[in-house]
């Protein structure tokens, strides 16, 4: 049970965002400034380490009853709960957070990065540690993916980028060297 | 009937969920380093589009406005639960290769998307048209990137066993996730050129 692969793995070698792909979306979506980004990626850490806990002990539930093929209608219904959830709390504790974040808080819940940790932590066959310490690392590696970008799309913003390419297509590109340096850390493990 | 069909063309090519409406990228760029990955999810969520809207046209007098999303969601996860236990079945090589990417069509934008803008609020026969078109035009997308990715990255494309296509080029990148970044970010800059110039 070592933790160690799974951290470096998640942060790094199989970065949620740029090797996986999985919350692409908010991604492209919300990078354009370094602040905002901080935020999702903080509440997307947080959803993603509870969703983490709280779908392995769901799914230790559906074996115990010979369920398992419900996982996809129970993780996602747990998802959107949890996400409902943690709207409420950052609602009551913080303001400027909340309206920070608008419309993308409850679009969480059809990230794919969320439901996809949720699946990872059952095909990998992790215990409840592992399951959470992945969620962690996972939300990690997409704040840091989410932080790069916004970084780089604050200075794109003033260039002078050719017409076609403005927008998503220059955001993407962007992200293909970004992806393809974290291909640098594929001999890490 | 012309009528729905220009609907569904509208729906392939004007309204293109990838190219046009930037949905569902999640799946277009992980699974179209091969030819048929590409053309494996495609069908598999037009099945998807297909059953949900058409289930989701049929009640949608029936469902209260403020109940829909989590009634949709859990109506796209039973059909998604469906097809990934028909493809473990029937096409287990393919279900392997597609992994997580088959329960993660539960939260393609592209479902839900046509479920809240269009299924909710048109009668059986539209709708079904319009889920068609939108599938076959996430198809023709992934078939459209998976084949440049495959073809460029591993100089061949392979369908079923067979090697259909072979040209003397061997880009490996193309066929890593930096690759696919790259060649959606080129096709969609491509469309805004053509856009640009009618």
């Amino acid at each position: 049970m070592n933790l160690l692969p799974i951290i470096i793995g998640a942060i790094f070698v199989q970065n949620f965002v740029l090797m996986r792909f999985l919350g692409i979306c908010p991604f492209i979506g919300v990078s354009k400034r370094t602040g905002p980004a901080f935020g999702m990626g903080a509440a997307v850490s947080l959803v993603m380490t509870v969703a983490s806990f709280a779908t392995w002990l769901a799914y230790r539930f559906l074996e115990a009853n010979g369920l398992e093929y419900l996982k996809i209608v129970v993780f996602i219904f747990v998802i959107a709960s949890l996400v409902q959830i943690v709207e409420i709390v950052v609602k009551a504790t913080s303001k400027q957070l909340y309206s920070a974040l608008g419309i993308y808080l409850p679009l969480i819940t059809t990230n794919c990065a969320v439901l996809g940790a949720a699946f990872l932590n059952i095909s990998e066959g992790y215990n409840l540690l592992e399951s959470i310490v992945h969620g962690i690392s996972a939300g990690m590696g997409f704040t840091l993916a989410l932080l790069l970008m916004s970084g780089i799309r604050e200075q794109l913003e003033l260039g002078d980028v050719p017409r076609p390419f403005r927008g998503v297509p220059i955001a993407f590109i962007t992200a293909a060297f970004m992806s393809l340096a974290f291909l640098g850390f594929s001999t890490l493990l | 009937m012309s009528n729905n069909l220009a609907l569904m063309i509208r729906a392939a090519i004007q309204k293109n969920p990838i190219f046009i409406l930037l949905l569902g990228l999640c799946p277009t760029l992980a699974v179209t380093s091969t030819f048929e990955d590409g053309i494996g999810m495609g069908l598999a969520t037009t099945f998807v589009l297909l059953f949900s809207c058409g289930l989701i046209s049929l009640i949608r007098k029936l469902v209260p406005g403020e109940i829909r999303i989590p009634a949709f969601i859990v109506i796209i996860a039973t059909f998604v639960t469906l097809i990934s236990m028909m493809m473990e079945a029937y096409t287990p090589d393919l279900f392997q290769r597609l992994g997580i990417y088959i329960p993660l069509i539960v939260v393609n934008c592209i479902v839900l998307g046509k479920a809240l803008s269009f299924s909710y609020k048109n009668p059986i026969t539209p709708s079904l048209f319009d889920a068609l078109g939108t599938g076959l035009g996430f198809t023709g997308g992934l078939m459209i990137i998976a084949g440049i990715r495959e073809l460029v990255g591993q100089g061949t494309i392979q369908l079923m066993g067979n090697t259909v296509v072979t040209i003397p080029i061997n880009m490996h990148l193309m066929v890593l996730p930096p690759g696919a970044l790259l060649t959606v970010g080129l096709l969609l800059a491509a469309f805004n050129w053509v856009g640009d110039r009618r």
